[in-house]
């Protein structure tokens, strides 16, 4: 397949203090063990989408990420790394890397995307189309719903957010609107004209975009050049394209089509009404098409583009990880209900519970758990919904409730942890009570102290 | 006519037990409060004229009586005589099981006027079925009935359901093809229920908008613009009750179904009820006249077709679509086309060609006549050569030898066309002289004058005609008698879309173009929208949203207290009821004097720059007239010197911005505010000093008043001097 991946993976993520650092940028941030950029990669690799550029932010991030890269998916992918300055925006990001793009079309991820979408599914759409863009679109996630089945234990009654604002064609193959951001408050404007093409649209409050989008690279392109303010993907490309897919001559001003007909001169105005035939050569005639004709139905002079949507089906898993909430719903998630995400062969070195637990006796470690290798705990001690990394040592009388331990952690006796995330090589010495706490790379916290609902990381040098 | 047979059979078949408790009711309005029909409308109510030979309100209360229906109280209003009349002399004053009563008004003016007076009759007593007479349909409404109850029991507030069907209009004139302008209806997918409706959405050009809290409320919601509204609605009896609590209803979708849409507190909710298959359409404006009889020609509404309704023995359906009754003469060379009706004892000459047509009864048509498309009602005369195109031919009217009618004509009664005459496309012709006053098209919709007092004025004119047949002579050619209606301005390009002709296409092409270029400006719209987009930054969003809110308040409230201020200025409104008003918009939003005084001043200044002028100094002399005929207003909100730096400041930033030509007269106006006591010397002083620390840029005006203010200072002086 002509296609060509953008992986947008990031590197600091405010959000996600202090989660992340400079040793670990967003994209290796472990989730369920594993670096969080594993599971898009992963999903490509089966969608036989090999052609991969993956964008850091930051030279640093970029070495981090393009050795671990090179060290877990040695074979079967052709991974490009770029790193591009930090805070330019993903349109931004793109931009800067535009020169590499060279396939007929561009599939750019989001590298913070945990999905079972397959990426090839939402490329075979936009090729059936012969998009401009496809986007997409998952269900909400409606907090609790997930685990309420096993656990039930943290069943928030919590209202589905609205993260976007949809509009999709009766078939709902076409994407007629998207409204993001600030946009979801006020009250949505629809564009009259396509409602006139459509005839109806469905609008759909229970979809979010997904951040994954196949792009024709012409127009891709197109756009990046011109519309140089533009720094969001999702908020400034997508909606752009959306909203002009009728009208679409004031952007597509007659260079890509030059590039795919090359031998073809774009002087008359017959050219382009050729062009648009081309351009819209799908099989079967869509509003798009039939909204370009003249009355007398014979010439088409309005240039279009389509704009499509791929909808995601009720039952797949699909979260951004894009917050501290989202880190710990993944890493539950992951080793609960969608443990499907973690079940394949070639570098798969760890289990559930790793492949050399030791264990001290009288301790549990309940279902929906992970124990990486090398991790080892004591007696009389209690896990429960919670990942553990790799190496760590676990005293004795240490109870673990809903919260993510990463590697080489080292907990005292009698800790009591619930629902805090305790990054790598973190010491924790005895009778320390965590709840609901954040605690950064490398940070000691000294004997008996309790904590509740805070972030304790160390002072960066 | 015979369709009591088929109603008969296809009859609802319903709870025994509920239909004794409470037989189907219908409300038939017969008058449609609109003049889109006129100038036939002045002389016969709209209900009465035929609609392929048979009278529209036959149409529809044969469908109600085959619906199930079996009482309906006919709502007549204008030319009420003649619909009375006419019901009492019609089969349907003596049907089993089916009883029409008749509701009698002279005053109403709107439907909700209507429906008011029905209510104090209290002769509603269940679910009804609202219905104008002009509708022609032949679905069935067991389903929707059903449905409708349904819900009532399961939610008191479900009060209404309307039936809509598919429709989508045409996507250059953005017209249903029955004439109607688009509708925009957004739908909830599973309850049906109606969310938002938008019939007259020209106000946010190229845009719709949908209120954030049906999002909110709703998963997914459908919004179309493919549908059509069928004026069919099933009601509960609190309709009624709802329109004499909202007095100020008037019209049924405009008012009632956008109020209770609106309005939360009630909660009352509307729901639709889609049909597929079955045929459902109003009458609305000439267009509609012409697809819904092509319709029926046609047979889509079968069995509501002339030659069931009529009984088949009088008029039998020939190939082709081809109507005839069974004592036409036709001369031999003569050719009746497809799709054409001809009714009884018309007689039709030599190498006439009639096609796509319906000619009543009692007509005479000559030789040589070409009749296309065009509806030729009873007793009508065309002599030999004439040429119909399009056209309605109203009872009596005569056509001497040679005359023409090109497409979209309308020959009202016994209007007589002259020798070789040529009646331009889209004229309305009447013996009536065309009513003088020119209301704007939202006041004809209710303030209708042909309801109530149409009859009255139609008989005067009737007796003004005799002496000014000499006048008229000359309208319509040699013989001629009537008046060809002038089209007011401004509706005269848009004649073209309610005509019974079809849309030329060049027309059509012109549109395409219009809409290309829209775009073309359009698109800087789409750019700058997307320059907003890319304010995303997190820090301050939430802080620009609440200032944007309030500007946009501000901009609202400015442009009511321009509004009231014009009314003020073309209606000569006395300044203290001006104030009153302006005070009324201030609390309503919430607002301080100190905008008011700024938004007062603001209209005065753009009305002085509006009103003509040729010369600075004339502008002057405007801005000087109005703020001394004003001044009180002003006056009444400047309690303090905040308020006049207010003024002040709203007025360089109209020089800057709306009113530039201003700019030059900046120290003038001043010099005349100061004057006329409108701005103290302290607030002038004031604003002076305020403005010495600002940016260079913020002090062109500051400078060009330089003059002035330092004569004020030395006054001030000298004042303290004394």
């Amino acid at each position: 397949m002509d296609f060509q991946v953008v992986v947008l993976a990031g590197g600091n993520s405010k959000k996600l203090t202090p989660l992340i650092s400079k040793d670990v940028p967003k994209p290796l941030l472990p989730v369920a063990n594993r670096p969080l950029l594993y599971y898009v990669l992963h999903q490509l690799r089966e969608s036989n989408l090999k052609d991969l550029i993956v964008v850091v932010e930051g030279e640093d991030a970029a070495l981090h990420v393009g050795s671990w890269i090179s060290k877990t998916f040695v074979d079967g992918l052709h991974v490009k790394i770029a790193a591009v300055p930090e805070d330019i925006g993903t349109a931004g990001a793109l931009r800067a890397i535009s020169h590499h793009l060279t396939a007929k079309d561009i599939l750019v991820v989001s590298g913070d995307l945990v999905s079972d979408v397959p990426p090839g599914a939402v490329a075979a759409t936009h090729r059936r189309h012969d998009a401009a863009v496809t986007a997409m679109l998952c269900s909400v996630p409606v907090s609790g719903s997930l685990e309420s089945g096993s656990s039930g234990g943290k069943d928030k009654t919590k209202k589905p957010g609205r993260y976007n604002i949809i509009g999709l064609d009766p078939c709902k193959q076409f994407l007629l609107h998207i409204a993001t951001g600030s946009e979801i408050e006020k009250d949505s404007r629809l564009q009259k004209r396509i409602l006139h093409a459509v005839g109806q649209m469905e609008i759909r409050s229970d979809l979010m975009d997904a951040h994954m989008y196949a792009f024709k690279r012409s127009v891709l392109q197109e756009v990046l050049d011109h519309k140089d303010t533009f720094q969001s993907l999702k908020q400034d490309v997508v909606p752009y394209l959306v909203r002009s897919q009728l009208k679409s001559e004031a952007l597509l001003n007659g260079i890509s089509q030059a590039e795919e007909n090359g031998n073809e001169k774009l002087s008359s105005p017959n050219n382009q009404v050729l062009d648009s035939k081309i351009l819209a050569n799908a099989s079967t005639p869509s509003f798009h098409e039939l909204y370009s004709m003249e009355p007398d139905g014979s010439a088409q002079t309005r240039k279009t583009h389509k704009c499509c949507a791929y909808i995601a089906s009720s039952s797949s898993y699909c979260v951004r990880l894009n917050s501290i909430q989202a880190f710990m719903d993944i890493n539950r998630d992951v080793t609960g209900d969608a443990d499907h995400l973690l079940s394949d062969t070639s570098s798969d070195r760890d289990n559930i519970i790793g492949p050399s637990p030791k264990l001290g006796s009288k301790t549990t470690v309940g279902p929906h758990c992970m124990l990486g290798e090398g991790s080892e705990i004591g007696d009389k001690c209690q896990v429960k919904r919670s990942v553990i990394g790799r190496h760590c040592r676990i005293g004795s009388h240490v109870k673990i409730v809903n919260s993510v331990v990463m590697n080489h952690v080292t907990i005292g006796d009698g800790c009591i942890i619930q629902g805090s995330v305790v990054c790598s090589n973190v010491q924790l010495q005895e009778r320390v009570v965590l709840k609901d706490c954040l605690v950064g790379a490398g940070f000691v916290v000294t004997m008996g102290n309790e904590y509740k609902g805070e972030s304790l990381a160390r002072k960066e040098k | 006519m015979g369709a009591q047979k088929k109603g008969a059979t296809a009859r609802v078949s319903e709870d025994p037990e509920e239909l004794a408790r409470n037989p189907l009711q219908a409300i038939l309005l017969a008058d449609s409060f609109a003049t889109t029909f006129r100038p036939i409308t002045l002389e016969r109510p709209k209900v009465l004229l035929p609609l392929v030979n048979i009278p529209m309100i036959d149409y529809t209360l044969a469908w109600l009586e085959s619906a199930g229906v079996e009482e309906v109280f006919v709502f007549c209003c204008a030319h009420s005589k003649q619909v009375i009349d006419y019901l009492e002399s019609s089969q349907w004053s003596s049907q089993p099981n089916f009883s029409v009563a008749t509701i009698e008004s002279h005053n109403s003016i709107s439907a909700g006027d209507a429906l008011r007076l029905i209510y104090e009759r209290n002769v509603i007593h269940g679910d009804f079925v609202l219905i104008s007479g002009d509708t022609v349909s032949n679905m069935l409404l067991t389903q929707a009935l059903q449905e409708h109850k349904e819900r009532k029991k399961k939610d008191a507030n479900a009060i209404m359901t309307m039936v809509v069907k598919q429709s989508k209009p045409s996507p250059i004139t953005q017209q249903s093809r029955l004439g109607t302008d688009e509708l925009f209806m957004a739908i909830n997918p599973v309850t049906k229920q109606l969310l938002c409706y938008e019939d007259k959405a020209e106000y946010s050009k190229g845009f719709i908008s949908l209120d954030k809290t049906l999002i909110a409320d709703n998963p997914s919601i459908i919004l179309h613009n493919d549908k059509q509204d069928c004026y069919i609605d099933i009601c509960s009896q609190e309709v009624l009750s709802l329109f004499t609590d909202n007095f100020d209803y008037q019209h049924l979708r405009r008012h009632f179904v956008k109020g209770l849409l609106v309005d939360d507190i009630m909660g009352y909710k509307i729901f639709t009820h889609e049909i597929h298959s079955s045929y459902a359409a109003r009458i609305d404006n000439f267009r509609s006249y012409d697809t819904i009889s092509k319709d029926i020609i046609q047979r889509w509404t079968y069995p509501f077709v002339p030659d069931v309704l009529c009984g088949s023995t009088a008029i039998k359906v020939e190939r082709q679509g081809t109507y005839r009754a069974s004592d036409v003469t036709l001369s031999r060379s003569a050719h009746v086309g497809s799709f054409t009706f001809i009714g009884q004892g018309t007689k039709i000459g030599n190498d006439t060609k009639i096609s796509h047509s319906v000619v009543g009864k009692g007509c005479t048509i000559g030789s040589n006549v070409t009749i296309e498309g065009s509806y030729i009602w009873n007793n009508v005369t065309i002599e030999d050569g004439c040429q119909l195109r399009n056209a309605i031919v109203c009872d009596g009217v005569i056509m001497k030898s040679g005359a023409v009618l090109q497409p979209g004509v309308i020959l009202s009664f016994k209007v007589v066309v002259g020798h070789q005459f040529v009646v331009p496309a889209y004229s309305k012709v009447s013996l009536l002289q065309q009513p003088t006053q020119q209301d704007s098209d939202e006041e004809l919709e209710y303030a209708d004058s042909t309801s109530g007092t149409g009859e009255l004025q139609s008989e005067k004119l009737n007796g003004d005609i005799a002496p000014d047949l000499s006048e008229t002579a000359s309208e319509l050619g040699t013989g001629g008698v009537g008046y060809i209606w002038s089209v007011f301005e401004g509706v005269q390009d848009e004649e073209w879309r309610h005509s019974v002709a079809p849309i030329p296409t060049d027309k059509l092409v012109k549109l395409m173009l219009d809409e290309d270029e829209e775009q073309l400006t359009q698109d800087g719209n789409v750019l700058s929208a997307s320059g907003e987009l890319k304010a995303d930054s997190d820090d301050n969003g939430s802080e620009d949203e609440n200032n944007e809110d309030s500007r946009d308040d501000y901009v609202f409230f400015e442009k009511e207290v321009e509004a009231t201020f014009l009314r003020a200025v073309h209606e000569n409104v006395k300044v203290d009821h001006a104030v009153l008003e302006v005070n009324a918009l201030r609390l309503s939003y919430n607002m301080a004097s100190v905008d008011c005084a700024g938004a007062i001043f603001y209209s005065m200044m753009k009305l002085a720059v509006e009103s003509p002028h040729s010369s600075a100094s004339e502008l002057l002399k405007n801005a000087a007239e109005m703020i001394t005929k004003w001044q009180k207003l002003l006056k009444s909100f400047l309690h303090d010197i905040d308020e006049e730096i207010e003024v002040i400041l709203k007025f360089e930033e109209m020089c800057l911005e709306s009113a530039k030509e201003f700019a030059a007269l900046f120290p003038q106006v001043l010099h005349l505010l100061y004057d006329k006591e409108i701005l103290q010397e302290d607030a002038i002083l004031r604003w002076a000093d305020e403005k010495e620390g600002a940016d260079e840029s913020d002090k062109v005006f500051l400078k060009r008043s330089e003059k002035f203010i330092q004569w004020l200072k030395e006054a001030e002086e000298e004042e303290d001097d004394d």
